[in-house]
């Protein structure tokens, strides 16, 4: 058969690509409309966040941090509980990383601050003595993509049923809407008023009067971004 | 048959070796000062805090491997097909226009690739997902770089005198439709700039902006279904087909065992897709499927180091070459590089070793024993044994090759030493407890700890890089001013075995 098959290269292809697809069809297609269900408490991200997220991206803090906490006490001590399925469901792209240079990010928001964030940002030796994270200082002047990022919450509210502008069930049995705007000019508005929130809490006067000025640095994006991982 | 009249036609092969080799010396560089601003975070801004946006360790980092996997490696793929390709089909290029005109168009097409990458990737345009971080524009002209050479590879197979495709080209067929298969579908994604807004606008945002089509645990399965096996389909496949062309030829020796290789190509093709998930262990993928990954990755020993022994056995009488020839040493110590390699991968994809391994500097070095070990002294090896034939010239100096091999050598040895210490170290201080079972290091603890691996590893990368910079200028005084020579005059061994 092999011999046939070295002198009939179509039929040898074929049976290569056979396989070679034969594993990805049992593995992957099965789980796939399971995994991607959101658990209770999981909320889409709102503009800003999701602006935050591509600065996250940008800059490949991926390529340093994960955010998958694996089910042993060493890791739930250190980070949080130990990652659910669910909670990636608005992930897209999901960003586990695959190397920890640092520590893990999953649930950040519950233990750091708007403040520490900035410091760590502008200089992280400041905060953590031995640290050998390069500071992010463009950050603290390039402007954030709110458009892009609002392109994005339309595709995937379009695309993928991501509940924006409806209820979503809280862990504490309240609900929550995740609000969207109507139009370029709505989004970047709301975008502005959950940026105001944060920059209050800065020191950096700067991007202070920035966020007044209508402009959102990458900065309070990312801390947007930071703060909502938990 | 090295004497038959046919004149073969390497216009196209020697575009690839110029690319290789440039975009080898870019790759590592960029890995080289990667490995520093880890040692000595000063080098993060190494061109002064105006630039610290481009020099900085997150935008390089995508750069390195794509520089190393899309620029250095699939250029030595394309190099080697397009000198192979004819010499074990017994067609020449030049007999078809068609086929001619396809390898140009495929060279030209690939550096427009690759200088979109390098731009956009300097600015910080990425999909974030490793080995695939190109945005949709760019996706598109890398399918389109894929099909022309599944069409040089299809076209020269459907013009071919050889009937009985040669082991080599089994290899090549599977790195085409392997990688255009796992591509495809792993860049799902949806261009953000179709979905309008409520107020009717459209276009908004980045125009080159896309959201992938899978969501969290979904996507991360189908990325390392996708980065797993473009390492199989990349880093594996198509340099086997390197070998097992290249080792006989320079040697003289005929392969080894035809059993063997039957057993380990159709092993290798059926196992290998279904070790991805050994990346997802205790991730929240289901269970069955991480022990699959595992289990998989065991049992994907046998064909790898079915290649490998029959790589070693065809040497077997003849191991006084490996002393005379540095080209052979290449092979050689590939091929060793490549069982050790695959010995260590199955090992890290064990449950319980997963759970040290994860995430630390060990699974770093596992790639580079690789990818330095096997990839990189087996492309060298094949230009090493190209360049005479195609430029018509006898390498430049076999001493300064074979001080290239134990520069390269050492410099592998102490990135692989350096890596293993430094992630079983950190691996261990994550994990430990004191007596009343708090964590017994914080993190920083254990980043601070890895300073003289780091710099270590550091060195390694950097003596593999003067190697490699060394076989630069062997090539480039090949080119111009080695001595003549006609490859009848060559005979099956080594130029300079004799």
């Amino acid at each position: 058969m092999f011999h046939w098959l070295e002198k009939h290269p179509f039929f040898f292809a074929v049976g290569v690509f056979v396989s070679i697809a034969f594993a990805g069809l049992i593995e992957i297609v099965p789980n796939f409309a399971q995994a991607s269900r959101p658990v209770i408490g999981t909320a889409p991200y709102s503009t800003l966040e999701l602006a935050g997220r591509h600065v996250y991206i940008k800059n490949s803090c991926n390529a340093c941090h994960s955010q998958l906490i694996r089910p042993f006490k060493s890791e739930t001590d250190r980070y949080g509980h130990y990652s659910l399925s669910g909670e990636y469901a608005y992930d897209r792209p999901f960003l586990w990383g695959s190397k920890r240079t640092g520590p893990d990010l999953m649930r950040v928001g519950n233990y750091r601050t708007t403040d520490w964030h900035e410091n760590h940002m502008k200089e992280p030796q400041s905060v953590v003595p031995g640290s050998i994270m390069p500071a992010y200082t463009w950050m603290f002047k390039n402007t954030a993509d709110i458009n892009t990022a609002y392109a994005e919450q339309l595709t995937v509210a379009q695309f993928f049923a991501v509940p924006y502008n409806k209820e979503v069930p809280m862990k504490d049995g309240s609900t929550k809407i995740v609000k969207m705007g109507e139009s370029v000019a709505d989004a970047n508005a709301l975008a502005l008023e959950e940026a105001k929130a944060i920059a209050a809490d800065m020191k950096d006067q700067d991007v202070k009067d920035a966020v007044a000025n209508g402009q959102i640095p990458e900065i309070v994006a990312l801390i947007a971004y930071m703060n909502s991982l938990k | 048959m090295e004497n038959r009249p046919l004149e073969y036609d390497y216009t196209v092969a020697k575009m690839f070796m110029f690319t290789t080799i440039v975009l080898g010396i870019v790759g590592m560089l960029i890995g080289v000062i990667l490995a520093f601003q880890l040692a000595f975070p000063e080098v993060n801004t190494i061109l002064g805090q105006g630039l610290a946006e481009y020099t900085n360790f997150s935008r390089l980092r995508p750069l390195h491997t794509d520089a190393v996997i899309f620029g250095f490696t699939l250029s030595g793929i394309f190099a080697t097909w397009y000198y192979v390709g004819q010499r074990v089909l017994k067609v020449s290029m030049a007999e078809s226009g068609f086929l001619m005109f396809i390898g140009k168009l495929h060279f030209w097409l690939y550096l427009v690739g690759v200088a979109a990458v390098v731009v956009t990737l300097f600015m910080g345009i990425t999909t974030s997902k490793e080995y695939a971080e190109f945005e949709w524009p760019i996706d598109i002209a890398i399918v389109v770089v894929w099909v022309l050479f599944g069409i040089s590879i299809f076209g020269l197979i459907g013009i071919r005198r050889e009937k009985s495709l040669y082991i080599s080209i089994w290899y090549y067929i599977a790195t085409f439709l392997g990688i255009a298969m796992l591509y495809l579908f792993n860049n799902m994604e949806i261009p953000t700039m179709l979905a309008a807004s409520p107020a009717g606008e459209s276009g908004i945002g980045a125009w080159y902006h896309s959201v992938s089509m899978y969501a969290g645990t979904n996507d991360a399965l189908v990325q390392w279904w996708y980065g797993h096996n473009a390492v199989a389909f990349g880093f594996t496949v198509p340099i086997v087909a390197m070998i097992y062309y290249f080792l006989p030829k320079e040697s003289g020796q005929a392969i080894y065992s035809y059993k063997l290789s039957l057993l380990s190509f159709w092993g290798l093709m059926f196992v290998y897709l279904w070790a991805g998930g050994h990346h997802l262990i205790y991730s929240t993928v289901p269970d069955w499927m991480q022990t699959m990954g595992s289990i998989f990755s065991v049992i994907l020993i046998l064909p790898s180091w079915g290649s490998a022994i029959n790589m070693l056995l065809t040497m077997k009488g003849e191991w006084q070459q490996v002393a005379a020839s540095p080209l052979i040493k290449f092979m050689v110590l590939g091929s060793t590089f490549y069982m050790f390699s695959t010995l260590e991968g199955p090992i890290q994809a064990i449950k319980s070793v997963n759970a040290i391994a994860h995430f630390t500097d060990w699974i770093v070095g596992h790639v580079h024993d690789g990818v330095l070990g096997w990839v990189g002294f087996m492309i060298m090896a094949a230009l090493y044994h190209m360049a005479p034939r195609v430029f018509k010239r006898e390498i430049y100096s076999k001493s300064l090759m074979a001080t290239q091999f134990w520069i390269q050598t050492l410099g592998v040895v102490l990135y692989f030493t350096s890596m293993w210490i430094a992630g079983i170290t950190q691996g261990m201080m994550w994990r430990a407890h004191d007596e009343f079972g708090n964590l017994a290091y914080s993190f920083i603890d254990t980043v601070t700890v890895l300073h003289p691996y780091y710099t270590i590893r550091g060195v390694g990368g950097l003596l593999y890089l003067v190697g490699f910079l060394m076989f630069a200028y062997n090539i480039y005084k090949t080119m111009t001013v080695g001595r003549k020579v006609e490859e009848s005059e060559l005979q099956n061994a080594s130029p300079m075995g004799a």
